[in-house]
C-alpha cells in the first residue's frame, strides 16, 4: 500500500487504479487509524467521485472534500466513530 | 440476543432481495463483496470516453446504501488466480469457473464470519437460475466443500433445501423465506416492488467478464501463445481493452479503439513496445511479446495505420518505440481491410 504521513494527513495514492481498489485502499487504510483522522486520497478514475462518497456514507465516515484537478481527483475523509 | 449475518453482495437484485429478506426478521446484516479483477462493471467505463457521460456507480454500493448496512469489499485477486487457472469442478460455456468460484466466495465468508463474530451467511441463490453454480445438484456442493455447511442460508429458496441452522435454531422464521426456483425473474421482481427497490442493476450476462465468449478467447489465446496459464492483473485488464490482433505467434498488437484507450493504453509505455500514430488522429498500439524486427515493425505500422484517420492515405506517419528509449519514425501505407486476415482478430 502506498502512503504517506503529511501534517497529520495521511496521503494515499490511488492513481491508476479502477474501482473498486481506490474504495480498497481507502478501506484498508482507515480501518488501521484511529477516529479522527483524515486521509487524502488521490485517484485517477472519475468512478471514485461517486464510489468513495457512497462508501463513506454507509460506513459512517465523513468526506471533507472532493475535487477534480488536471485529470485526477483528490478527496479528503475522516474517520468517525461507525 | 441479536444475531449477525453477513450477505454476499453481487450489486445484483437477488442479493439484494435475500439480504432484505433476512433484515426484516431482526436480524443485523452487513455486506460483502469481492473484487476478483474480473469484474465487469466500472473499469470499462472508466477507461472509455464514450462512456464518460454515463453514472459510474459501483452497483454493491449502491445495494449496501439502499439496505441502510455497512460493505466490505475484498480484495481476492491473488487468490482468485487458482479458481480460473484450476477450477475443480471445470468451466461453464466459456472460461467461467462459477461452481468454484462460488464455492471460493462462501468460502472466504466464512472465514471471514469466524474472524467478525458472526452468526451465518446468506446469498441471493436461487435454485436454478444458473446452469453452473445454482443447480439442486450443485448447492449441497457449495455448502459442504466451502466448509460453511448449515451456516449457510439462501433465502430466496430456503424453502426448496433443507433447514440450515439459523432456521433450526428459530434465529429466523422458515416460513417467513422464500421457495422461489428456475430461470424466471418474475418472482424477484415483484418482490422487488413489494420492498420499494427501484432501478437496480439487472446485468445481461452476469457480472464477470468469464461468462463472456470474447473476453474467454482472449484470455486462452494468452496462456496458449505463453505456454502456461498464468496472468498478472495487468494481463486481464489489458483483456478488457482495444481491438487484438496476432500477425504471428511472436506477438500480438492491442489497438486502441477511442481517445480513453489511447489514454489507457499509454499508461503502459515503457512495460512494453508502442506504436502511435503521429501524421493523423489516430491510436495508440501496444506490442505483446518478442522484440519486433524490422519486417514485423513495418507491419504492425501498417496494421495500426490502418484504424487511423489516414486509412485511405498513400503514407501514414507512426513512432515505433521499444520498452527503452530507442524509436523510429515508420513512413507507411495503411494495409488494405482486404489485406487484414479476419484470423488475425482474437475474438
Amino acid at each position: 500500500m502506498v502512503y504517506s504521513v503529511t501534517d497529520s494527513i495521511i496521503e494515499l495514492d490511488a492513481r491508476r487504479l479502477f474501482c473498486p481498489m481506490p474504495v480498497i485502499r481507502l478501506q484498508d487504510c482507515i480501518n488501521q487509524q484511529a477516529v479522527g483522522t483524515r486521509i487524502q486520497i488521490t485517484c485517477t478514475d472519475p468512478g471514485v467521485m461517486n464510489d468513495i462518497p457512497t462508501w463513506c456514507r454507509i460506513n459512517g465516515h465523513e468526506v471533507i472534500s472532493s475535487q477534480e484537478q488536471y485529470d485526477e481527483y483528490i478527496l479528503v475523509i475522516e474517520k468517525k466513530d461507525g | 440476543m441479536t444475531r449477525k449475518a453477513v450477505a454476499l453482495i453481487s450489486g445484483g437484485l437477488d442479493s439484494l432481495l435475500a439480504a432484505r429478506l433476512i433484515q426484516q426478521q431482526g436480524i443485523q446484516v452487513e455486506g460483502i463483496n469481492f473484487y476478483t479483477g474480473f469484474c465487469v462493471e466500472g473499469h470499462t467505463h472508466a477507461i472509455r470516453k464514450k462512456d464518460k457521460d454515463k453514472v459510474k456507480r459501483n452497483n454493491a454500493l449502491w445495494s449496501a446504501e439502499q439496505l441502510g448496512i455497512k460493505l466490505h469489499i475484498i480484495d481476492i485477486v491473488e487468490e482468485y488466480k487458482d479458481v480460473v487457472i484450476n477450477p475443480k469442478h471445470g468451466y461453464g460455456a466459456n472460461l467461467n469457473p462459477c461452481l468454484d468460484c462460488k464455492i471460493f466466495m462462501v468460502q472466504k465468508a466464512h472465514e471471514w464470519i469466524q474472524a467478525n463474530d458472526f452468526d451465518f451467511i446468506i446469498t441471493g441463490e436461487v435454485v436454478g437460475q444458473r446452469p453452473m453454480s445454482q443447480r439442486k445438484q450443485t448447492m449441497p456442493i457449495v455448502s459442504a466443500e466451502s466448509g460453511a455447511d448449515d451456516l449457510l442460508l439462501r433465502p430466496l429458496c430456503a424453502q426448496n433445501l433443507p433447514a440450515t441452522k439459523p432456521e433450526k435454531e428459530g434465529w429466523i422464521k422458515r416460513d417467513l423465506l422464500k421457495g422461489f426456483s428456475g430461470r424466471s425473474r418474475k418472482p424477484q421482481m415483484a418482490l422487488a416492488k413489494e420492498f420499494g427497490f427501484e432501478d437496480y442493476a439487472q446485468p445481461a450476462g452476469g457480472c464477470c467478464f468469464l461468462t463472456d465468449a470474447s473476453y474467454s478467447v482472449k484470455l486462452q489465446d494468452l496462456w496458449d501463445n505463453r505456454g502456461h496459464k498464468k496472468y498478472e492483473i495487468d494481463d486481464i485488464m489489458l483483456l478488457k481493452v482495444g481491438r487484438h490482433i496476432r500477425p504471428d505467434q511472436s506477438y500480438k498488437l492491442i489497438i486502441a479503439r477511442e481517445e480513453g484507450e489511447n489514454r489507457f493504453l499509454s499508461g503502459y509505455k515503457g512495460q512494453f513496445q508502442t506504436i502511435k500514430t503521429v501524421s493523423h488522429a489516430g491510436p495508440m498500439a501496444l506490442v505483446e511479446g518478442d522484440k519486433l524486427d524490422q519486417q514485423q515493425i513495418e507491419l504492425a505500422c501498417a496494421i495500426t495505420a490502418r484504424f487511423s484517420k489516414g486509412r485511405d492515405e498513400e503514407s501514414v506517419e507512426l513512432v515505433y518505440s521499444d520498452k527503452g528509449d530507442e524509436s523510429q519514425a515508420i513512413h507507411i501505407k495503411p494495409l488494405l481491410p482486404q489485406d487484414l486476415p479476419q484470423e488475425w482478430y482474437i475474438a
